[in-house]
């Protein structure tokens, strides 16, 4: 680099720098309190003022919170405790302590047969053993207080794990259903199990013969095939024909207006037969003992789950050319969006049995999550409709020069983009949908907060409130936590088109 | 003249697939196109031979884009006829859909699609129009891409590319689905000069094998070096056609004088 060479330019660089770092960092906490607290004399008294009022809340907040007391009977015990401890205030979480099954599963019943086989096998046989407790003949008072010693003895955590095994179990395989949804670097083939999915948990949820779920999955699976076979033979509108009808035969009785019943629906006679072959089953559990937080679970994914096709299809629909499936979802959407949920709520509890044929006997719980999907698929197929109307013009027309027709284009090109422009708006729609459920405690659902009530009612908790409320905020917040951080974890990864 | 003018009289043209058959690839008779009340396209009547290579230029406003976008059915014709291949253009989705598949399209803002990686937005039509495997499909795209030169690139997503190479990767999607006709909307109307050149090139290389091309663009050192016909519209009318030499060289329509005394700067 020493003699001078003649360049005809004035400056050419001969050795290309190596990268360097960064300046080296904003770092220390000094610094960085400086310049984000403390950086004008307006923002330094901010920064005091809101410290104030942080405080203040604190304040009130964590001497109650930290200073619960967890081991008391009663809410009188409790202020006693209090009282002999010198608090001036303590929040009393024995009542979470005591009740926290209650909030959860409301009065789903226990497996009590199963925790005394495993662990009050000593007490069992003394009371007689197995038949003599909770056989076909017993005593049912006798039952009642075998199994309420027995559950006092074991202890909450046992009955828990054991007495709630099906829910419990319905839950974690919930988990494992919806994972592949949720993260697509999960196999594939574990999508089959989510599709299973639904009939599992209704057996294990609502027991009765196994029989009954599988013969609903077989004739969904019958009238798709229909679909299919006649579709692919005689065109996709006989396709369409043949498997409502196939439907209609299985799950309804077509032939009631002419008063003949007895041979539809076949639902019955299938599983009625394969019962007989070979009977299997789960004790039946009715709908009226599901409550707590499971309740809020059931009805909550229910309704996502289903709501979420139902809204694209209506937000494809209003966007059709055809006048008349256009008007069709709009009026749909209008008037469903424009009516408060708990006036749906009551029709689905008082009137809907008004409407339908008599003799069927809907079960409230369906009809509520019906409801609450009809709901929000409402909302969602507006969200959607967003998304589709922020998706260039150029994207439609690339998809349709390419000779895709209009289900293929959708598919694959114009909802993967306009369902990842929603995510924000679906979950927002799907976080509401869930804090809503909350809503069925009017009409004599006994969701968390109803619970709430009746621990109340009785004469040890008469007059607590704040520590079951944020016991059950508390719930509804992790919910709707992870539901919010999912989306955005989805967003970042779905941000392809960003540099 | 342009960079990208300069550039393409220095490249060596290789003429011997650039043949013109008998064979009628496009008819339009008599089509006329309305917007609401508005007469876009008035009475327009071309025929497109297997192999020709047609520029297609105007004022803004005059109709060019409408006229390419009938001819794959994006825009709706009200009268006259529009044979492609010897299909005649219906209303009847399945048509359309067939004449889609044979037609190629490149727009003037790529509309690659986003959410697909390169190879991705270059396979999805082979394998869900055409039915074509995966595996086959693929080997397809990236025999494509290497022809407009950016294989590298086949797993990036459209957003990491430059304008150039997006445009590449339009005309090499539209290539995998091996279309006998090839529409090019003002493609490269939204480049930079040196991006021009790269699309250009590409575009020369597939008039090289003999595709039948119909291009709307203002490249005139293109329609001087491989059209064989450059066709002038103004006011949804076809004014004045003729080979790129007479074209430019001895104009008979004033309009035509106008607008060549303006786009070349005479
Ligand atoms: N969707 C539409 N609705 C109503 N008028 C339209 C529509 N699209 C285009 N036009 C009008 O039709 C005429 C022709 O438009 P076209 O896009 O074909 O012009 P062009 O020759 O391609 O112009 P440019 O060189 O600017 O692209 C213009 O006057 C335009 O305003
Ligand atoms: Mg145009």
């Amino acid at each position: 680099m020493s003699e001078t060479h003649a360049h005809s330019a004035a400056f050419v660089r001969t050795a290309i720098l190596p990268p360097a770092a960064p300046p080296p960092g904003q770092t220390g906490v000094l610094r960085w309190m400086r310049e984000n607290l403390f950086s004008s004399i307006p923002n330094a008294l901010l920064t005091l003022l809101a410290l104030y009022f942080v405080y203040t809340i604190l304040a009130a907040i964590l001497p109650w919170t930290l200073n619960g007391i967890w081991d008391a009977g009663s809410l009188t015990e409790c202020r006693a405790i209090r009282d002999e401890r010198g608090l001036s205030t303590a929040a009393c979480w024995a009542v979470i302590n005591e009740r926290w099954l209650q909030l959860l599963f409301g009065f789903y019943p226990i497996d009590a047969p199963l925790l005394a086989r495993l662990f009050y096998a000593d007490e069992l046989a003394a009371a007689g053993g197995m038949d003599a407790v909770f056989g076909p003949g017993s005593n049912a008072t006798a039952r009642i207080e075998f199994v309420g010693t027995m559950r006092a003895e074991l202890g909450n955590a046992l009955v828990f794990f054991f007495g709630y095994w099906r829910p419990l179990l319905a839950l974690a395989l919930l988990v494992v259903a919806v994972a592949p949804v949720l993260y697509n670097n999960l196999p594939r083939g574990m999508l089959i199990f989510s599709l299973i999915y639904p009939f599992l948990a209704v057996f294990l949820l609502w027991g009765g013969s196994i029989w009954g779920p599988i013969s609903v999955a077989l004739g969904l699976a019958l009238s798709l095939y229909i679909l299919k076979y006649a579709g692919a033979r005689f065109g996709g509108l006989l396709g369409g024909l043949a498997m409502i009808v196939t439907l209609l035969c299985f799950f309804f009785n077509p032939l009631s207006l002419l008063g003949i019943s007895g041979l539809f629906p076949l639902l019955p006679h299938v599983s009625g037969l394969l019962g007989t072959i070979l009977p299997f089953g789960l004790p039946a559990i009715t709908s009226d003992d599901f409550g707590g937080f499971m309740l809020a679970i059931i009805i909550g994914t229910s309704g996502i789950v289903l709501s979420l096709p139902l809204g694209i299809v209506l937000a494809l629909g209003r966007q059709s050319s055809m006048p008349l499936i256009k008007w069709v979802c709009v009026t749909f959407i209008e008037v469903i969006r424009g009516v408060p949920l708990i006036v749906w709520l009551f029709t689905a509890s008082l009137l809907l049995n008004y409407f339908l044929p008599p003799g069927t006997n809907f079960d409230l719980l369906l009809r509520v999550i019906i409801m609450v999907t009809l709901f929000a698929s409402a909302y969602l197929a507006e969200v959607v409709r967003g998304g589709l109307a922020a998706l260039p013009k150029g994207q439609y027309e690339a998809a349709d020069s390419l000779g895709l027709d209009y289900w293929k284009s959708m598919r694959l090109i114009v909802l993967p983009q306009a369902l990842k422009i929603s995510i924000p708006g679906i979950v927002n729609t799907f976080i509401g949908l869930f804090k809503d459920t909350t809503l069925v405690v009017f009409i004599g659902l006994r969701d968390p907060l109803g619970l709430t009530n009746a621990i109340r009612a009785t004469g040890e908790w008469n007059g607590i409130y704040w520590e079951l409320y944020v016991f059950v905020a508390l719930l509804f917040f992790v919910f709707c936590f992870f539901m919010s951080r999912y989306s955005m974890y989805l967003e970042r990864k779905l941000a392809t088109d960003r540099r | 003249m342009s960079d990208a003018q300069a550039a393409l009289q220095d490249r060596e043209i290789n003429r011997s697939h650039m043949t013109v058959s008998d064979e009628i690839a496009i008819e339009i008779s008599n089509m006329n196109k309305w917007y609401g009340t508005f007469h876009v396209l008035r009475d327009i009547n071309l025929t497109v031979n297997r192999g020709e290579r047609i520029v297609i230029c105007g004022p803004s406003g005059s109709g060019k884009s409408t006229l390419i976008r009938c001819i794959n059915a994006l825009e709706e014709h009200q009268k006259g006829n529009i044979t492609v291949d010897g299909t005649v253009l219906s209303t009847d989705l399945k048509n359309i859909d067939k004449i889609r598949s044979e037609v190629g399209m490149v727009f003037q803002h790529f509309n690659l699609f986003p959410h697909l990686t390169i190879l991705e937005n270059c396979t999805l039509a082979p394998i869900w129009v055409r039915k074509v495997p995966k595996r086959e499909a693929e080997e397809t795209a990236m025999y494509f891409l290497e022809k407009v030169k950016i294989p590298e690139q086949a797993n990036k997503y459209p957003g990491q590319l430059s304008g150039g190479q997006q445009q590449r990767v339009a005309i090499a999607r539209s290539l995998c689905m091996r279309p006998r006709i090839m529409l090019f909307d003002e493609p490269t109307s939204a480049l930079d000069p040196e991006m021009i050149k790269e699309v250009l090139d590409t575009m020369i290389a597939l008039a090289e094998e003999g595709m039948t091309m119909l291009c709307v663009t203002h490249e005139m050192g293109f329609a001087q070096a491989v059209a064989n016909r450059v066709i002038f519209m103004d006011q949804g009318q076809i004014i004045e056609q003729n080979e790129p030499k007479a074209f430019f060289n001895n104009p008979q329509n004033e309009r035509t004088k106008l607008f060549l005394s303006q786009i070349l700067g005479h």
